[in-house]
């Protein structure tokens, strides 16, 4: 990696397009400066202020945890607020919207239809216990060990990083891609969840996980290190155990007791009351 | 849940081909070492050897089986395939129809062959 202790100077090659004047997307090149620890998302911020005012992309909270800023650096999805330019090792840095998504503007991919697919999975506890949920009366028990299993999945910040690297997401609109179906699994290996029926309207179909061809480029890129190519194949394991009724089926996990006789130690605040 | 089935058979004819497969690379290629389908002297392919594994219905079971498995396993990961190129609704619904046909014929001459060859070989 080259000592970057002055400041120099780097080209950003953006792949601009405004579909209110452009046929097609084309490159443009920006040369700003370099100073030491400047992120990519820093880069596009830099010419936004003093090159080009038009540039478009989506971005918030600048450290790697709301997803925004997921675009195709360097030919790799990356996040552009987690990408150093120095870890590029280029002069050159070309950045283009996430590959596999219709482009909504400059560096702004249409994410409607991943997020439409990770609703579909209904991505969240599903219980019959309603009232309880409501107003809950105690928390739901969970081991260590439960917690493991689904723990590195709820890593995802859902960027899209995985759906642009997925070699069939790119050619079978039909797939529900690598981030949907982890989503899902995280959810169906969530001892506290009982929703796995439910899913399985979806996963047991055309978008299920059947299409994947365990290419692991969605678990390559990702920048949370979570491994969703892991998660559809449990998934599948999961559907065919179901299937065979071989599969284990859990019950969703019970409210846990408080022990009698605890008493409150001295100086720890009450909770504050609920406000929805 | 369509799917979810036909990848779990999928799933198992290819557990059961596998365990074919070895069976036949045994018979027809480890003939050296391991002679019991083989009793006559000479080349696995050799007329008597045939003779005697096809009196088996042993064989007969395990040809037919194989048969059915690689048809379904062969057609469901082409359907697969041609899936995959996004044909529309009235083409995946014509290649479910000419896939099921097309196996359900081959396995039928198929085992047909088999169940003759099962026959002259018992009347021979």
């Amino acid at each position: 990696m080259a000592d970057h202790t002055v400041t120099s100077e780097v080209v950003f090659r953006i792949r601009r397009f405004d579909p209110t004047t452009d046929a097609d997307p084309h490159w443009e090149d920006y040369r700003v400066p370099w100073p030491p620890g400047m992120t990519v998302l820093e880069g596009l911020k830099q010419i936004k202020e003093s090159l080009s005012p038009t540039l478009a992309w989506r971005s918030s909270c600048r450290m790697g945890v709301c997803g925004s800023c997921g675009m195709f650096i360097n030919g790799r999805p990356r996040l552009a607020c987690n990408t150093q330019v120095s870890e590029l090792e280029s002069s050159l840095i070309t950045v283009a919207p996430l590959p596999n998504f219709n482009i909504i503007r400059d560096l702004v991919p249409d994410l409607i239809p991943m997020f439409k697919a990770h609703a579909e999975t209904q991505p969240y506890i599903i219980r019959d216990d309603t009232n309880e949920q409501q107003q809950p009366t105690g928390e739901y028990w969970q081991s260590a060990h439960q917690l493991e299993q689904y723990l590195q999945f709820s890593y995802c910040i859902k960027c899209g990083c995985c759906m642009a690297a997925c070699p069939t997401y790119a050619t079978d609109p039909v797939y529900a891609g690598p981030m949907p179906l982890a989503q899902a699994h995280r959810y169906n290996s969530d001892s506290r969840d009982g929703g796995f029926a439910a899913r399985q309207q979806v996963l047991s179909g055309e978008r299920g996980p059947w299409r994947c061809h365990f290419a692991g480029e969605c678990s390559r890129v990702c920048p949370k290190g979570v491994d969703p190519a892991r998660a559809i194949q449990l998934m599948k394991r999961q559907l065919v155990f179901d299937y065979l009724k071989l599969g284990k089926q859990k019950c969703p996990a019970s409210i846990a007791k408080v022990p009698d006789g605890l008493k409150r130690r001295e100086g720890i605040p009450e909770t504050p009351p609920r406000t929805i | 849940m369509r799917d979810q089935r036909l990848w779990t058979w999928h799933i198992g004819a290819g557990a059961v081909i596998l365990v074919l497969l070895g069976l036949h690379m045994t018979v027809m290629h480890l003939d050296a070492i391991v002679r019991i389908f083989n009793p006559a002297p000479g080349e696995p392919v050799d007329w008597a050897n045939v003779v005697a594994r096809s009196k088996s219905v042993f064989f007969l079971v395990t040809y037919v089986l194989l048969l059915g498995t690689a048809l379904f396993h062969g057609f469901y990961g082409l359907r697969n395939i041609l899936f995959e190129l996004n044909p529309g609704a009235p083409a995946k619904k014509a290649m479910n129809g000419l896939f099921l046909v097309a196996g359900l014929v081959l396995f039928a001459i198929g085992t047909w062959a088999a169940w003759a060859g099962f026959t002259v070989a018992r009347s021979a």
